[in-house]
């Protein structure tokens, strides 16, 4: 009798358990399709940035590794081509012609080509990837620091963003473009990188040009870098959030 | 009779009154008109009715849980199952672990990966250090697709790192500041001293509290009043040990802090060690949590949710000196 009741009672728990496990997965994954719930899990971005932003001395170093310590394989993610006529033409011709264009609200729009950019002074940093994934590869880029083009085209006061317009669209022809915070663009790590463990970077890795932007993770990397627009707002470009991926769910602020 | 025990004596026996312990605060017989607010601070002691046949057992309601503590630990049941399934979900991202600072794949500790066997056949296979494991159904390869945890351990279910994260770090926030608004409340009210630091007695009787667990004999009576030694080890390991190293690995994980605070990769031994080591304190958690539910229906659990959700407990006495024997 005793024995009975205590088999119910096991029964019911175990019910009760797996069926609440049930519905709150169900749940989650509704409130994950829902509009309303993914903009409150959003929220934190912004406290997370705040919070970052105010613990962080403004030009500190991401770590910089000694040459043991450069990863055997760097590997390519997201577009390894971007694979336009426009591009190929780039690569059959060394990339001879490639030029990045820095305007939008500055004083003086300026253009430079690759081998202009490779005659400023340079950046050497061996210095670890971080992919949104979970992987870190450590490698040693060259290239020119992104505050030193800024000194020279003047944003205006009401710039507030530098957005990446890049080379690559992917199979919906959707093009890459990439946004970081103005003041983030003079940090002393920030690049414009043309050389990867000391060769020119290939085009898996973002030839010519690459962002290299060591206080966040990998998706803010943008490869084949044209033009550096300097923006007010992030509002009317791509799908607004800033992005390549941050149109598709990706936080603009990628410090963790 | 004598088969009464009355709280206020027995605890005023026992150890000096100041002493008293927040899990046994108050305390009054069973049953009760009209049960007193739970979050008064004075000691409420009611008459146990003399009348009562020896034979019968006497129960005891006494205070157990204070309202901070209650929701704080409510707060924690989302925080930790959300946390763990969305963290499985970015795990899933990259399904392989290592130490050190980067991620040398043909060298992880851990990898959890579907795999073609030569018949065409999929299989997930899990290595540990070098050995393979045929995991197919629950660990690389579930439900007809190739996907280290399975659907039903990852928030969302579906494979979607973008949102796992934001999941992740939603809740990572609640249980942060959770964990530092019980911590304060756990040190003034001085909980963490007088029911969860272990006293030197319990230390020495170790080996006999291991022995009643082993074979599942539980405390009773005035000893189910106060947490047992493994009770407050496991408790303040998991609050001063592994939530500590959990959130301290998650942050060395962040380009930005390490660029803050570059000892953190010091200290855990690079970024990727950070993060194996964030899995580990994971399956402490997990490991904690599934022995706490165990504990919980075994040792009564209607009692013990009653206890958790109004602060409640009911305690027990089968006849005379009930407390002192096994």
């Amino acid at each position: 009798m005793k024995h009975e009741r205590a088999m119910e009672r096991r029964q019911f728990l175990k019910g009760t358990l797996g069926a609440a496990s049930l519905v709150a997965l169900a749940g989650c994954d509704n409130l994950t399709q829902s509009g309303w719930f993914p903009s409150i899990l959003n929220k934190t971005e912004k406290l997370t940035e705040r919070v970052q932003r105010a613990v962080t001395p403004t030009n500190a170093l991401a770590r910089e590794y000694g040459d043991a310590d450069i990863s055997k394989v760097f590997p390519a993610n997201g577009n390894t081509d971007p694979g336009t006529e426009d591009y190929a033409e780039h690569v059959a011709k060394n990339f001879s012609e490639w030029t990045v264009e820095v305007g939008g609200l500055v004083q003086t729009p300026m253009s430079w080509s690759l081998a202009a950019l490779k005659e400023l002074p340079s950046r050497v940093q061996i210095t670890r990837h971080d992919c949104v994934e979970g992987w870190s590869a450590i490698s040693k880029w060259t290239g020119v620091p992104l505050g030193d083009l800024m000194h020279k085209v003047q944003p205006l006061p009401t710039a507030k963003f530098a957005v990446f317009h890049c080379a690559d669209v992917d199979d919906e022809g959707v093009a890459y473009y990439e946004s970081m915070a103005l003041a983030d663009c003079y940090h002393p790590q920030t690049l414009l990188a043309y050389e990867l463990n000391g060769n020119p970077l290939d085009v898996p890795h973002g030839a010519p040009l690459r962002l290299r932007f060591e206080r966040q993770l990998g998706y803010k990397q943008a490869k084949y870098v044209m033009m550096i627009e300097l923006v007010e707002t992030l509002a009317g470009i791509g799908d607004g959030k800033g992005g390549y991926w941050e149109d598709q769910g990706y936080e603009w602020y990628a410090g963790i | 009779m004598a088969s009464l025990i009355h709280e206020g004596t027995r605890i005023g026996q026992g150890q000096k009154n100041e002493q008293v312990s927040e899990l046994a605060m108050r305390s009054e017989p069973f049953p009760l008109e009209e049960p007193p607010a739970p979050d008064g601070l004075t000691a409420n002691q009611g008459d146990v009715s003399a009348a009562l046949p020896a034979s019968a057992p006497v129960v005891e309601r006494i205070y157990r849980h204070r309202l901070p503590v209650r929701i704080s630990h409510w707060l924690n049941v989302p925080c930790l199952f959300i946390l763990i399934m969305s963290g499985l979900q970015i795990f899933n991202a990259h399904p392989a672990l290592y130490w050190g600072d980067r991620s040398d794949r043909d060298q992880p500790l851990l990898s959890i990966r579907p795999m073609k066997t030569e018949s065409g056949e999929m299989k997930g296979i899990t290595t540990i250090l070098g050995h393979k494991f045929d995991t197919t159904g629950v660990l690389g390869y579930s439900d007809g697709s190739g996907r280290a945890f399975p659907a039903w351990a990852t928030v969302p279910s579906a494979r979607y790192l973008a949102m796992g994260r934001q999941w992740h770090l939603f809740f990572a926030w609640l249980l942060v500041i959770n964990g530092l608004f019980f911590t304060a409340y756990a040190l003034i009210s001085r909980h963490v001293t007088r029911d969860l630091a272990p006293s030197g007695k319990d230390l020495r009787d170790i080996g006999k509290a291991v022995k009643d667990h082993i074979v599942l004999r539980h405390p009773k009576g005035d000893e189910a009043k106060r947490y047992n030694v493994l009770q407050k080890l496991a408790y303040i390991g998991i609050l001063f040990v592994v939530a500590p190293l959990i959130v301290l690995t998650g942050l060395t994980m962040s380009p930005t802090i390490d660029t803050a605070f570059p000892w953190l990769l010091t200290i855990f031994g690079g970024r990727q060690a950070a993060r194996t080591t964030h899995f580990i304190a994971c399956f402490s958690f997990v490991g904690f949590i599934v022995i706490h539910i165990l504990q919980v229906i075994l040792t009564g659990f209607f009692n013990n949710i009653r206890s958790m959700l109004t602060g409640w407990f009911v305690v027990k006495h089968e006849h005379e000196g009930a407390g002192h024997e096994a």
